[in-house]
């Protein structure tokens, strides 16, 4: 080429011959093309041009490039566009941008020189950023209002129905983002807000019709398909960073806004669906009210209601039937265990409802688990919550249960009250009445399964720690070891025929401590069961020295053969009961004080023991007068003539004591010592400690076992006080410490 | 004679040592004197001014023996042993008091029940009310009839309503039939901190002895 010097105007001339044959190629006209030779001679003169030493145009050059993407913007690219509308006025805006692009491209070659030395020299924009630049400042200012309503339209167009061209949409919103070269701003301020807001508006408009007139279920399947539809809208067109942001607003719109409208709708809102059992109505309020920051909550709230409601019916019903019994005893006893049945029913039901529809989720076990514990806790009857479920378990357990279960439904139904009494406060108390029940069961023979008791045992381990089980795990082995103790008695009487008291005797031996503490008097014993405690009185002796056999006779039974005239009978008695038969041997007629002097028992319990032989159903003994009850000055005589279709029969003696008072009495002093040991060990740990902190410990510490009553706390850290553990800081009454 | 060439230092020393004779002296003859009172009021046999001996003492400086102003003497005397006075306790009273007879003796007691009452001493006073009631070794507590009445010797001036209320619900409650030290100082915290009639400030939360959360609950009950 030469040094020769290109003159500006000439060098010029001949590079506008080559802008306009690219706009010609631009428009589309056939056959317009550049050849290889043509944009190597532009290219040159370009160069040429500005590395000329003098004159140099590079700065001409570079305004110059401006200049001509600036023109032909605002001969050709801008009228064009305006002179369109709506639809077509996005496709003609897309196929603008796209020739700017290409234009920019070509120029950018064609001027690349610049590009290298002296834009970088002058701490200039490169040339396709000021390409773009230029697009932006007389384009898309000019334009993007008017494109940003159109494409919105287009889009409620599309939620109301309508097919539209989403390609050209995409088209649209992928120019918005170029435009901002590496920023959002653009898009973000331009567009997205705009759209945000219409959308926003859209389903407000929507949301305040359809939640008048429609039905919850009908509701939420209405915004669910809309939030689907959303998701899908802005994966096709919208750039990705939308999706959250329109969803979030949708999501406002049509959930957080009539939240409470729509669960709390009378026939079909959240507590209906629960009654109605709607699962998958429920399901879909789940996936809907997820992801919402404490979107749940409203709905949990409903659900704990909902149970805690139901729970609480359950309980007035067995209230109420009890005071149509009488009380719990007896007949009464059936309400008891339907009452637990039922709860354990219901717990099973809505268990299944946080398992499914509710996926699990912790915010429906925890209401699930705060509404049991609002009525879990409820006394019927006069009788605490703990003692019926201790009935309840007590019914499964034994031989001959009301409940006829395979020996799997036993196990699961023992797994099940184990899981309730997860709800209940009292666990020690249920614990203790267990304990009770279980030495009745062992001790009468009434046990169903050695396997289930000690599964049972197992698991109320698991749930509230060794202390409670290892007292009814001892009386559990005591029974396999008594078993062995009277084999061993038979091999011994075997050996010793002289000292065979000449009845069968089976003795039950009991270790001090975990078994629960009998009363038994000072009965005068018939001549032939002396001989039986004697006899094992010496065999013991041989088996185990230095220890002392307490005999409760008030435990005992007999079987006795009664000689009556129809024919002999075998009466299965207490062994009270038996001593006093046993008299009627020597002589037919007995008065009350007579019997009172040869038996030695108090009052109270010969009136009982003489009611149950000859005032209850089986009248062994004739009372005169034939009054109800039982009197001083009454007499007995024997009833020769007694008999019943049976052959044996077993007259009972009802107890005296209502052990439930028992029961709780021990529990409630084991509390006090439970409280002292834990308020000890935390003090001798931490030394120092305000009341609060101390109290709060202090629940923590004992919560397995019982929810203890926060007075009753106060009353134990005063008497510690006073028994010189603990003081009172003198600075600080508030603060407590350890006194070593 | 002896010529000595006596120094300054010395006389001033022999000054001294006269001035302490005379000091010493009046001091002996102080302490004789409140050995005199204690003697007219001793019981000749136990050597100690025993109940009647201070009913005598009280009627003699005309306050009732009953009175807070006889508690607060046994107080500055720090006297051990309720319903007695030993030499000894005597002798740290009234010296304490700057009294060597009868009539400064009674003179002082309005100075001793400002002292008492100051706040720095009060509390001191209220406790040591409280210990010396404890006639029997090893007891802890007093019982309530007692306690209501020290209350009223004790706290009667100044917190009188206060206590009229606490003491007609220790005499209806159930719950205590003896108070102890804890529960004692308690009392008193609370007319110090807790306003009264409203009871506004009281929160059962915090460490207050439980006799006393139930006696708030008694009292707004009754309000209600």
């Amino acid at each position: 080429m030469g040094s020769k010097v290109i003159e500006f105007n000439e060098g010029w001339d001949y590079l506008q011959r080559g802008i306009t044959k690219l706009k010609k190629i631009l428009d589309g006209t056939p056959d317009a093309q550049f050849s290889s030779e043509e944009y190597m001679m532009i290219y040159t003169t370009i160069y040429n041009m500005s590395t000329q030493i003098s004159p140099n145009y590079s700065q001409q050059l570079y305004e110059k490039y401006g200049e001509a993407l600036k023109e032909y913007i605002k001969s050709t690219v801008l009228p064009s566009i305006a002179e369109k509308h709506g639809e077509f006025m996005l496709r003609e805006l897309v196929k603008r941008w796209a020739n700017h692009k290409v234009m920019v491209t070509w120029l950018s070659r064609f001027f690349n020189y610049l590009d290298r030395w002296f834009v970088s020299s002058k701490s200039l924009p490169r040339l396709s950023e000021a390409g773009l630049v230029c697009f932006r400042e007389h384009v898309y200012q000019e334009v993007n209002s008017n494109a940003v309503a159109c494409v919105i339209d287009l889009i409620d167009k599309e939620r109301e129905g309508s097919q539209i061209d989403r390609a050209l949409l995409k088209n649209v919103v992928d120019m918005f983002v170029e435009v901002g070269m590496g920023q959002m701003e653009a898009y973000e301020m331009d567009f997205e807000a705009e759209m945000l807001a219409d959308s926003g508006e859209h389903y407000s408009r929507k949301a305040a019709s359809w939640i008048l007139e429609d039905s919850c279920p009908d509701y939420m399947v209405k915004a669910e398909e809309c939030l689907r539809m959303e998701k899908e809208r802005a994966s096709h067109y919208l750039h990705s960073s939308s999706e959250q942001k329109l969803i979030e607003k949708v999501q406002h719109e049509l959930l957080v806004v009539h939240a409470h409208q729509l669960l709390d709708k009378e026939h079909s809102g959240c507590r209906a669906l629960i009654r109605g059992d709607k699962v998958e109505d429920l399901s879909r309020m789940f996936r809907l009210y997820h992801n919402l920051p404490k979107g749940l909550e409203p709905v949990a709230n409903v659900f704990k209601q909902h149970v805690a409601d139901e729970g609480k019916a359950l309980v007035q019903q067995a209230e109420d039937a009890a005071s149509n019994q009488q009380g719990l005893n007896g007949a009464g006893a059936e309400v008891g265990l339907v009452l637990v049945r039922k709860i354990l029913e219901l717990h099973d039901k809505y268990m299944g409802y946080v398992n499914g529809c509710f996926m699990n989720h912790s915010v429906f076990h925890k209401a699930l688990k705060e509404a049991f514990e609002v009525f879990c806790n409820k006394s019927v009857a006069g009788s605490s919550s703990a003692e019926l479920l201790a009935g309840f378990s007590d019914n499964i357990l034994k031989k001959g249960s009301s409940e006829k279960l395979s020996d799997e439904a036993i196990e699961e139904t023992l797994e099940k009250v184990i899981t309730l009494l997860a709800y209940y406060s009292d666990r020690d108390l249920y614990a203790e009445f267990c304990r009770k029940k279980l030495a009745r069961r062992l001790l009468f023979d009434r046990s169903g399964n050695q396997d289930h008791e000690n599964s049972f045992l197992t698991k109320l381990k698991q749930q509230c720690g060794g202390q409670f089980t290892s007292k009814m795990q001892a009386m559990v082995t005591d029974m396999t070891l008594t078993k062995d103790m009277q084999t061993n008695f038979e091999q011994y009487l075997g050996s010793n025929p002289n000292i065979k008291p000449g009845i069968d005797l089976s003795v039950v031996v009991l270790k001090t401590g975990c078994w629960p503490s009998y009363k038994s008097s000072d009965l005068n014993l018939p001549e032939e069961i002396v001989k039986c405690v004697e006899a094992f009185k010496g065999f013991y002796d041989t088996q185990a020295k230095r220890r002392k056999l307490s005999w409760i006779y008030s435990l005992g039974t007999c079987n006795l053969v009664g000689k009556f005239e129809p024919k002999p009978m075998e009466l299965v008695v207490s062994t009270y009961q038996a001593a006093l038969l046993l008299l009627f041997n020597d002589t037919d007629r007995l008065s009350f004080s007579e019997i009172s002097t040869q038996l030695n028992l108090t009052n109270e319990d010969l009136v009982r023991l003489l009611h149950s032989l000859s005032c209850a159903k089986y009248k062994i003994l004739i009372k005169e007068p034939n009054t109800k009850t039982v009197q001083a000055d009454d007499n007995f005589v024997f009833n020769y003539k007694f008999t019943d279709k049976m052959r044996k029969i077993r007259i009972p003696l009802p107890p005296i004591v209502d052990e439930k008072k028992k029961v709780t009495e021990d529990v409630e002093k084991e509390r006090k010592y439970a409280i002292d040991a834990a308020l000890v060990r935390i003090m001798k740990s931490r030394k120092v400690l305000s009341h609060q902190k101390l109290v709060m410990e202090c629940v923590e510490m004992l919560q397995r076992m019982f929810k203890p009553d926060i007075k009753a706390i106060k009353k134990r850290i005063e008497d510690l006080i006073t028994r010189d553990y603990l003081e009172r800081d003198k600075e600080d009454s508030n603060m407590f410490k350890y006194v070593a | 004679m002896a010529s000595c060439r006596v120094r300054s230092s010395s006389i001033g020393k022999l000054t001294i040592i006269i001035l302490n004779c005379s000091a010493i002296k009046a001091a002996s003859k102080e302490l004789e004197r409140i050995d005199n009172v204690f003697y007219t009021y001793a019981n000749g046999t136990s050597g100690l001014i025993d109940p009647e001996g201070i009913e005598r003492l009280c009627s003699d400086m005309e306050v009732d023996h009953t009175d807070v102003r006889v508690l607060m003497l046994a107080w500055k005397m720090k006297a051990e042993k309720q319903g007695y006075f030993t030499l000894e306790e005597w002798r740290v009273g009234l010296k304490a008091l700057r009294a060597d007879s009868l009539s400064k003796l009674k003179k002082a007691l309005p100075e001793l029940e400002k002292e008492v009452r100051r706040p720095s001493n009060f509390v001191d006073f209220y406790s040591y009310a409280f210990r010396y009631c404890l006639t029997e070794e090893k007891q802890k507590s007093i019982d309530i009839e007692s306690i209501c009445q020290l209350l009223h010797i004790v706290l009667g001036s100044q917190y009188q309503a206060q206590v009229d209320s606490f003491v007609e619900y220790l005499k209806t409650q159930n719950d205590y039939k003896v108070i102890n030290m804890d529960q004692w100082m308690g009392f008193y915290r609370f007319c110090d901190e807790i306003s009264y009639p409203d009871l506004n400030n009281y929160d059962p939360e915090l460490a207050w002895p439980l006799i006393l959360d139930n006696f708030v609950e008694w009292v707004r009950e009754k309000q209600s």
